[in-house]
């Protein structure tokens, strides 16, 4: 019984950690690439370098330098040939007011190709009106958040007019809203397609500011992010060093996490240790006839370890079970919001790695009363 | 033939102070004799059984047990011996109580494991024949009585053919007419058997009966 609890809890409790690292990255990922290849700010250093006789009073700037990629379609090339790279498109992001009559909005239109862009943030799966692939087909088009299209009291298909900081001026077209649930993106930001970003900074078609890349396993970003910052020349940001901060909770949440179900995991081998123990205070005398017949202590050692291992794996089978329908219970409780259903799924390696635990513990919990049942001195037993 | 001797067997008790329970103490055992072991609680000859079974291994002086010197072999080389070579029989027969009486008699074969598992549960059938339990041989050993489960302990000791069957007070729990029949069962065993018996036991009518009397009293033979 200990044991089945402390298994179920613990595959339980990893497989929703497991569930909301997801479904939280999921979300993460939904405005994030997994790198990000951008020019990064240079600052300015003094011409003259230290260790020559006259010393220059420098003020260290940052180089008022385009914030572009030169030679954005050959990098892009590049990154399409490693294998390790799953996606990469360019994107430009500009700075800019939403306007409808006298009302303005701040705001920042990114344009991206919409059939990579939609692949990479699977923009459809929070968009509310219209699809975002429109925006192929039309050059005028934008896609803009819940909360500009609340204020502005637009919808699909209304015009609105969009000002850029180099005071270009556009009037673009409505081609759907998304909803995020993150008010600051919804009321901030638009997709338009990359010609028409371009277009607002006065730019020519050469001009990115960024290229965005997804490698097939997220968690390999971190060791790709170098390699490219290498090949390319510019700096290649990976998703988890962009966002320590929340790398640093989801790191503290899984420790937590860990804590409680090993503690569970603890208190089942109490559990089994007791019975154990208890057992062989019970049997001693069935212990002492064993041993006057002939039974040495390793043969007794081999009975109590195997009965403890058969508790164990009936507690770990049982365990699987339980967890099995506590995790199809949970993925049926609706959360709301834009997480709908509990994201929990079920994760085989983590009842693999239950199991094995499980077994591996009542193994051990069962040797220790086993070896003292091993040392139990028959003629003592006879003589009370 | 000698199947067991002693050698000027010490034994000492250290808790609560040192005390010397046997002194000196040489016999020899031939094959096919019923010996009992008599004298006042206390003399030390549980003692010395426990000794002469080589679960006790805590003694100066020397023990052979088929020419075989016992001192100084380790637990697991004993249990061995003790598994092969002796019987048991105690004076509140001991039997598993979970397990069936067929159960009980088969376990010191299976653990010797010189015979596959039918030819053991047939032998041990035959055992139990002999003691007059073959009805009995399903049922659990605690739903048996007193002398029953007796019966099936001298079964036991009997399924590896032992060189020696110990006996520890075997009837020291049983009525008189259980004790008659355990008796006499031991008794039919030396002579149409040749079985070696060396007895513990307080009943002087049983001591009387057997072949050689032991006495002892405080630690040594009084006369063998």
């Amino acid at each position: 019984m200990g044991v089945l609890l402390g298994i179920s809890i613990f595959i339980f409790m990893n497989t929703m950690s497991m569930g909301f690292d997801r479904s939280s990255s999921e979300a993460f990922f939904k405005s994030t690439p997994h790198i990000r290849v951008y020019q990064e700010d240079e600052v300015s250093k003094p011409m003259q370098t230290a260790g020559q006789s006259l010393p220059l009073i420098s003020n260290p700037q940052i180089v008022p330098n385009k914030k572009a990629i030169e030679n954005p379609y050959e990098l892009l090339e590049l990154l399409r040939q490693d294998k390790r790279i799953k996606l990469a498109f360019p994107q430009v992001n500009s700075p800019v007011f939403y306007n409808i009559g006298m009302s303005q909005l701040q705001g920042t239109a990114i344009g991206f190709p919409p059939t990579a862009g939609n692949e990479m943030y699977q923009i459809q799966s929070f968009t509310v009106q219209g699809n975002v692939l429109d925006l192929e087909s039309n050059a005028m088009g934008i896609f803009i958040g819940a909360g500009i299209a609340e204020k502005l009291n637009v919808e699909t298909g209304k015009q609105i007019s969009v000002t850029s900081s180099k005071g270009v001026n556009l009037n673009l077209t409505v081609v759907g809203v998304f909803q995020t649930n993150n008010s600051r993106e919804d009321n901030s930001k638009s997709y338009v397609s990359l010609a028409t970003a371009q277009q607002l900074l006065q730019e020519g078609p050469s001009f990115i500011t960024d290229i965005n890349v997804n490698v097939w396993n997220p968690e390999d970003a971190p060791s790709i992010a170098p390699d490219l910052t290498s090949v390319l020349g510019y700096k290649a940001e990976d998703w988890k060093s962009a966002n320590k901060a929340y790398m640093a909770a989801a790191k503290m949440r899984s420790i937590v996490i860990t804590f409680i179900s090993f503690t569970l995991l603890i208190v089942s081998i109490f559990g089994i240790y007791n019975i154990l123990n208890m057992t062989v205070s019970q049997k001693i005398n069935e212990i002492a006839i064993l041993k006057a017949m002939g039974f040495n202590g390793r043969d007794v050692v081999q009975i109590f370890v195997l009965q403890a291992v058969t508790i164990g794996a009936i507690g770990v089978a049982l365990g699987l079970v339980m967890a099995f329908i506590l995790i199809s219970l949970l993925q049926h409780v609706y959360i709301g919001g834009d997480i709908g259903y509990f994201p929990v799924r079920f994760e085989w390696t983590v009842f693999l790695k239950g199991t094995s635990i499980g077994l591996f513990i009542t193994f051990l919990a069962g040797f220790v009363p086993a070896r003292k049942a091993a040392k139990v001195d028959p003629v003592t037993i006879f003589r009370k | 033939m000698i199947v067991l001797e002693t050698n000027s067997i010490q034994k000492f008790f250290y808790d609560p102070v040192e005390f010397q329970v046997l002194n000196d103490i040489s016999f020899q055992v031939n094959k096919g004799e019923f010996l009992t072991l008599v004298g006042k609680s206390g003399c030390g000859k549980s003692t010395l059984l426990y000794i002469l079974s080589t679960m006790d291994n805590d003694y100066k002086g020397e023990l052979f047990i088929d020419g075989q010197k016992m001192t100084g072999l380790t637990q697991t080389e004993l249990a061995a011996i003790r598994n092969e070579k002796i019987g048991f029989i105690f004076q509140f027969h001991y039997l598993l109580p979970d397990f069936t009486c067929l159960e009980n008699v088969m376990i010191p074969a299976l653990r010797l494991g010189k015979k596959d598992r039918q030819e053991i549960e047939s032998l041990a059938y035959q055992k139990l024949k002999i003691l007059g339990l073959e009805d009995q041989a399903l049922k659990k050993a605690s739903k048996l009585s007193g002398g029953q489960q007796q019966r099936v302990a001298i079964a036991r000791a009997l399924i590896n053919d032992p060189l020696i069957i110990m006996g520890d007070e075997p009837t020291g729990n049983l009525d008189s007419r259980n004790t008659q029949i355990v008796f006499e069962i031991l008794q039919d065993l030396t002579r149409e058997f040749n079985q070696t018996i060396i007895a513990v036991t307080h009943d002087n009518d049983f001591a009387k009966a057997s072949d050689r009397t032991i006495e002892m009293s405080d630690g040594q033979i009084l006369s063998m």
